[in-house]
């Protein structure tokens, strides 16, 4: 109890935790921005968006996101001088958003696309038979039943998101939680059982609510048919 | 100088030529041939019934007159005016063809009032309060106005079949197809869906029916047309196809249909 006491007080934890917080914040909303854009491209009657969509799914659903997170910082910063601004922290905190919305919004796209498999053909028929077009049945009438459809999905891409956003460290977010863990292991190598349990339940505290929403609301928006 | 009058408006005011036209008409799937030479015209006003076994090719061919079925070639003319790619012009010509589907396709997120008025306002650019007006009397006028807040769900089969006649009314279309509009039905609620067709059909609406109701044939049509493998077989009013069928293929399905 003592420990845990003094690694509280010498260590912004909750801090650190909030961060990662925020990391997944805006991922989630740039990935899920992206990830609609994709997913739409999938479905379009135009054959050269599905390719492109296609290939940037695969593409990114099949590498590893340490590698894409390290690219963000050797490659896109370092070579490309892509830049988010001139402070560090700032800076490297925006490329791993970058890099973990560009990853997850693959993730995302798959999620809704399953989605939108559960949405009867008969639902875009109806719609193109009034005379919609394909933005307007796609907005309308088959990405909203596609959303209600795909909750549990994307809640599962959300809590991944959540716990890959501590491979922010390989983009240099020095403040976020397994940076933070690394540096208290270091000097604390005789707490190390009890740093390790502050991060892992950490996690499972901030997850498990996520999933009893996502059940919860896959239940009460499902499209009645 | 005076040049001469610029190309005539496509929609021309010909009373002479026929509201649906299909020449020379061919369709594959894959190696099936379901639709083989189907020439078929029907005029402002006319209803006509399209029956035949299943297979035979019937909704295939209803489905081609709004594109929602590519075909292989020949011309498919609405109003005169041939059908386009795919697109806004062809999304501009589906507007003006009503389509009522077997398993009604409501939009399952939208309530009853809201499949109506959803085409009006994004299509037509109807405010809001002028397409739930129209969407109101087209509801009474299918007996389902007291639904208008539910979600399709919520509702019979029936029911939802007859708002989704509504829907497609409120589009003012120049024709209607009907795709086996009582198939999925339970037997007790196919007349509430018969007799709005009866009353549309009575009103003038130029309707292309496909159904297996033969008591709606006899009574709504102004024409039979009697397809099987992909053909049509016959075409002819009511009582010739009924009474006196000439070919084979449409005595059977007539022996097997009439002795239930």
């Amino acid at each position: 109890m003592h420990t845990l006491v003094e690694l509280f007080s010498q260590y912004d934890i909750v801090g650190a935790f909030l961060v990662n917080i925020e990391i997944t914040a805006w991922s989630t909303l740039f990935s899920l921005i992206l990830g609609v854009v994709l997913v739409m491209m999938r479905i379009s009657p135009v054959s050269s968006m599905r390719m492109v969509a296609g290939a940037y799914v695969e593409l990114f659903k099949n590498m590893p996101l340490t590698i894409i997170m390290v690219f963000m910082v050797l490659g896109a910063y370092a070579q490309l001088k892509l830049s988010f601004s001139s402070s560090f922290a700032t800076n490297f905190f925006w490329l791993a958003v970058t890099g973990l919305s560009l990853y997850t919004a693959a993730f995302v796209c798959e999620s809704l696309r399953s989605g939108i498999n559960t949405v009867p053909l008969g639902q875009a028929e109806a719609s193109r038979a009034l005379g919609l077009s394909f933005l307007q049945s796609t907005t309308s009438i088959i990405l909203p039943q596609a959303f209600r459809g795909s909750v549990a999905p994307l809640g599962n891409t959300l809590i991944a998101l959540l716990k890959n956003s501590t491979v922010a460290a390989a983009a240099s977010v020095a403040t976020e939680t397994s940076s933070l863990m690394s540096e208290m292991i270091e000097f604390h190598a005789d707490a190390i059982i009890a740093i390790f349990l502050i991060f892992a339940i950490g996690y499972v505290i901030l997850i498990i609510p996520i999933g009893i929403l996502t059940t919860y609301l896959s239940n009460a928006l499902a499209v009645r048919r | 100088m005076i040049s001469p009058s610029s190309s005539p408006d496509s929609t021309v005011k010909d009373p002479g030529h026929p509201l649906v036209e299909l020449s020379h008409v061919e369709k594959h799937f894959g190696s099936l041939h379901v639709l083989k030479d189907i020439n078929l015209s029907v005029n402002k006003g006319e209803v006509l019934v399209v029956v035949g076994p299943s297979g035979s090719g019937k909704s295939t061919m209803c489905r081609t007159v709004n594109r929602l079925e590519g075909i292989d070639s020949g011309v498919i003319r609405i109003d005169g005016k041939e059908l386009p790619q795919e697109g806004k012009e062809l999304a501009m010509l589906r507007a003006e063809v009503g389509m009522v589907f077997q398993s009604f396709n409501l939009f399952a997120n939208k309530t009853i009032l809201e499949n109506v008025t959803l085409a009006p306002m994004r299509v037509r650019h109807m405010s809001k309060a002028d397409a739930e007006d129209l969407a109101m009397d087209m509801l009474s006028r299918v007996g389902v106005d007291s639904q208008a807040s539910k979600m399709p769900s919520q509702l019979s089969g029936g029911q939802q079949q007859r708002v989704a006649i509504a829907r497609a009314l409120a589009m003012k279309p120049k024709v209607m197809l009907f795709d086996e509009p009582t198939s999925a039905l339970d037997p007790e609620m196919v007349n509430e869906v018969l007799d709005v067709m009866v009353g549309l059909a009575k009103e003038g609406m130029t309707m292309i029916c496909v159904t297996h109701e033969m008591g709606f044939a006899r009574k709504a049509a102004d024409r039979i047309v009697f397809m099987a493998d992909g053909r049509i077989l016959e075409s002819g009013t009511p009582e010739e196809f009924f009474d006196h069928a000439q070919t084979k293929r449409a005595k059977d399905f007539l022996s097997k249909i009439l002795t239930r």
